[in-house]
């Protein structure tokens, strides 16, 4: 039995259908990313879990119970806004013992239970600031504090490291997956930063328009996308849509929608004469200045991104264009220049059929 | 050199316009300190004559508990008012708020004699609405005067509550209930502090609209039952005696300080510190 299992829930805004029967069962101690682009209902899910919002349909159960009607203040569950959502009128300590405050538990108690919850998120010694005294990230560490020191059944994430800049978002990302592990709450991350669902989450929940699209460990959505939107969302991918034309040993020759013929393997079997869409991830593929075996295609360089660690071609063959993500495994940088002909490829297990 | 001269020529300008604000409020309490019988400018010697004048005469006595009566009930009564209204329009969605609204608002907008004269005939004879009569016999009343300061003092508390709650970050409230605050705690713990300021501003500038008012408060006096203001304007009609000054003076000495509670109120904006 899951922690949490939503089960159709819909939701309107108005006119505006919201969630289209939202589904999702999150198990204990896990660490749940919803992704998806703005306006995909993420945000709202994350709300009508919380109880500020009540559903239209459906069911969200927590551990066996339903709590549909169960009002925000009495589902113990802890939050974190996107812009933190300090108390400006009270003291860093005052914040984050307002919860058990309101769990009755007396001064004394709740103050050093917020205290150590302060040490946990490494910010000892601010308990009598106020919150307009601290920077952004240190904000954020006192609203995590704040909604893990009572203890949660669930915590919420909104977004909340999207107003602190990368550097420090990266930092917070790496200690808020320890915290969460140290401390074994089930979390449920809303996002829409498809990077950092891909690093923090055990499973990523990608969305849209209202619905769960897919539900997947992290490399498993990446790496096999349901559907060209999943595959396009996370990370970048080449499509070829077209029409099989003849197959032989795991090649295949696909005439594209612009009428081109493409050769490629692919590990699936395809039938001769169906339509496809294959995907292509541009770090799954190979680059090379001569023809050969896994290079069979011919193209011409038309954009050099240069990324440090990669570099990012943009190349046109077969009367389209392609990404190609090529690492830097010399220290000569990027290999090609714009206007270079050159050859590509991908092995026939990178072939993703959608 | 051309820039130099501009702001030459601004504090020349702003200098001018300082002069102009403080002058007849520098002449009226000047002339309170004189020692002669008349009221002049500039003023003759300098003594606290017709402050004692004002302290132990019968009319002054009589109007000031009038005056203080009046300005503090009408005030709690238009900022609670003005307060419950402005919670209402904002956090809840009642059709026909913008009408709501423009009518709260309305007395700032309505000449006061307009508002006098149509708050006169109400008052003393009353306005029937079939077989209920509203109003009637409040022409010289405390309860009379009370009720239109609060008429003319609601705009104030509502304007000022109404954007305290507007500028207030709704996930506080949100966090308060994610925490396990009832929404009666989240209001005590979160909600009030953080529009305090704002209600006690209302507070203020209602006190002080009732504090000063002269025409309303003219019409609906009578000569048993009137405030100070009203008092000083039918003195000075009569004769110009100091004491007029005097006691504007002691009016104005209560808006300073009130003013001044009122900059207390306002928090002033930490600095957030680099990361």
């Amino acid at each position: 039995m899951s922690l949490l299992s939503i089960r159709d829930l819909c939701f309107r805004y108005g006119e505006k259908s919201v969630l289209k029967n939202l589904s999702l069962e999150v198990e204990e101690g896990e660490f749940v990313s919803l992704l998806g682009p703005s306006g995909c209902g993420k945000t709202t899910a994350l709300m009508l879990i919380a109880g500020f919002e009540h559903p239209d349909q459906g069911v969200i159960n927590l551990g066996g119970e339903d709590i549909n009607d169960v009002p925000a203040h009495r589902r113990n569950m802890g939050m974190v806004f996107q812009y933190y959502a300090l108390f400006p009128h009270m003291s860093i300590i005052d914040n984050v013992a307002y919860g058990l405050r309101q769990r009755k538990i007396n001064k004394a108690a709740a103050y050093k239970a917020a205290e150590e919850a302060l040490n946990l998120v490494q910010l000892p010694g601010l308990a009598h600031r106020m919150p307009s005294q601290l920077s952004g990230g240190q904000q954020q560490r006192v609203a995590l504090a704040r909604a893990i020191v009572i203890k949660p059944r669930l915590l919420l994430l909104d977004e909340c490291l999207s107003s602190l800049d990368r550097k420090l978002r990266v930092e917070m990302e790496v200690e808020l997956r320890k915290i969460q592990r140290e401390v074994g709450i089930t979390t449920i991350f809303v996002t829409h930063d498809q990077e950092e669902a891909l690093t923090m989450s055990d499973r990523v929940a990608l969305m849209r328009d209202g619905a769960v699209v897919q539900f997947d460990k992290p490399n498993i959505i990446y790496e096999h996308p349901k559907d060209s939107f999943v595959a396009s969302f996370l990370g970048k991918a080449n499509f070829m849509e077209g029409s099989i034309r003849s197959a032989q040993d795991g090649t295949y020759t696909m005439q594209l929608d612009n009428g081109n013929l493409l050769d490629f393997g692919a590990s699936q079997s395809l039938a001769t004469g169906s339509k496809y869409i294959i995907a292509v991830r541009p770090e799954k593929m190979t680059i090379s200045a001569s023809q050969s075996k896994n290079t069979p295609i011919k193209g011409t360089i038309s954009l050099v991104t240069y990324a440090g660690g990669t570099t990012q071609y943009g190349v046109q063959a077969v009367g389209k264009e392609w990404i190609i993500q090529s690492q830097n495994d010399t220290v000569r940088g990027a290999i090609f220049a714009v206007g270079d002909e050159m050859w590509f490829g991908w092995q026939a297990d990178n072939s993703l059929v959608l | 050199m051309n820039r130099r001269r501009s702001s030459y020529l601004a504090t020349v300008f702003s200098f001018i316009v300082v002069i102009i604000l403080l002058a007849p409020i520098i002449i009226s309490v000047a002339m309170s300190f004189t020692t002669s019988d008349t009221l002049g400018f500039p003023p003759v010697g300098f003594g606290l004559k017709w402050y004692q004048a004002v302290i132990s005469e019968a009319k002054w006595q009589d109007r000031l508990p009038v005056s203080i009566t009046v300005a503090v009930l009408s005030s709690l009564i238009s900022t609670s008012i003005g307060t419950l209204a402005a919670f209402a329009l904002v956090r809840s969605k009642i059709r026909g708020s913008n009408l709501i609204s423009t009518l709260f608002i309305a007395p700032m907008i309505v000449p006061a004699v307009v508002l006098a004269t149509g708050m006169y005939f109400v008052w003393a004879k009353g306005w029937s609405l079939g077989a209920i009569v509203i109003g009637g016999k409040l022409v010289g009343t405390i309860t009379g005067l009370v009720l239109a300061d609060i008429v003319i003092a609601i705009p104030l508390p509502f304007i000022l509550v109404r954007a305290s709650l507007a500028n207030l970050d709704k996930t506080l409230e949100l966090a308060a209930k994610n925490l396990g605050a009832s929404p009666v705690t989240t209001f005590m713990t979160i909600t009030f502090p953080l529009i305090l300021p704002g209600i006690l501003s209302g507070l203020i500038f209602a006190f002080m609209t009732s504090w000063d008012e002269v025409v309303i408060a003219s019409f609906l006096s009578s000569p048993r039952v009137s405030t100070v203001p009203v008092a000083i304007f039918q003195q000075l009609r009569e004769t110009l005696d100091p004491s007029a000054a005097a006691i504007s003076s002691m009016l104005l000495l209560v808006g300073i300080i009130l003013v001044s509670l009122l900059s207390l109120t306002r928090r002033k904006p930490a600095e957030i510190p680099e990361e």
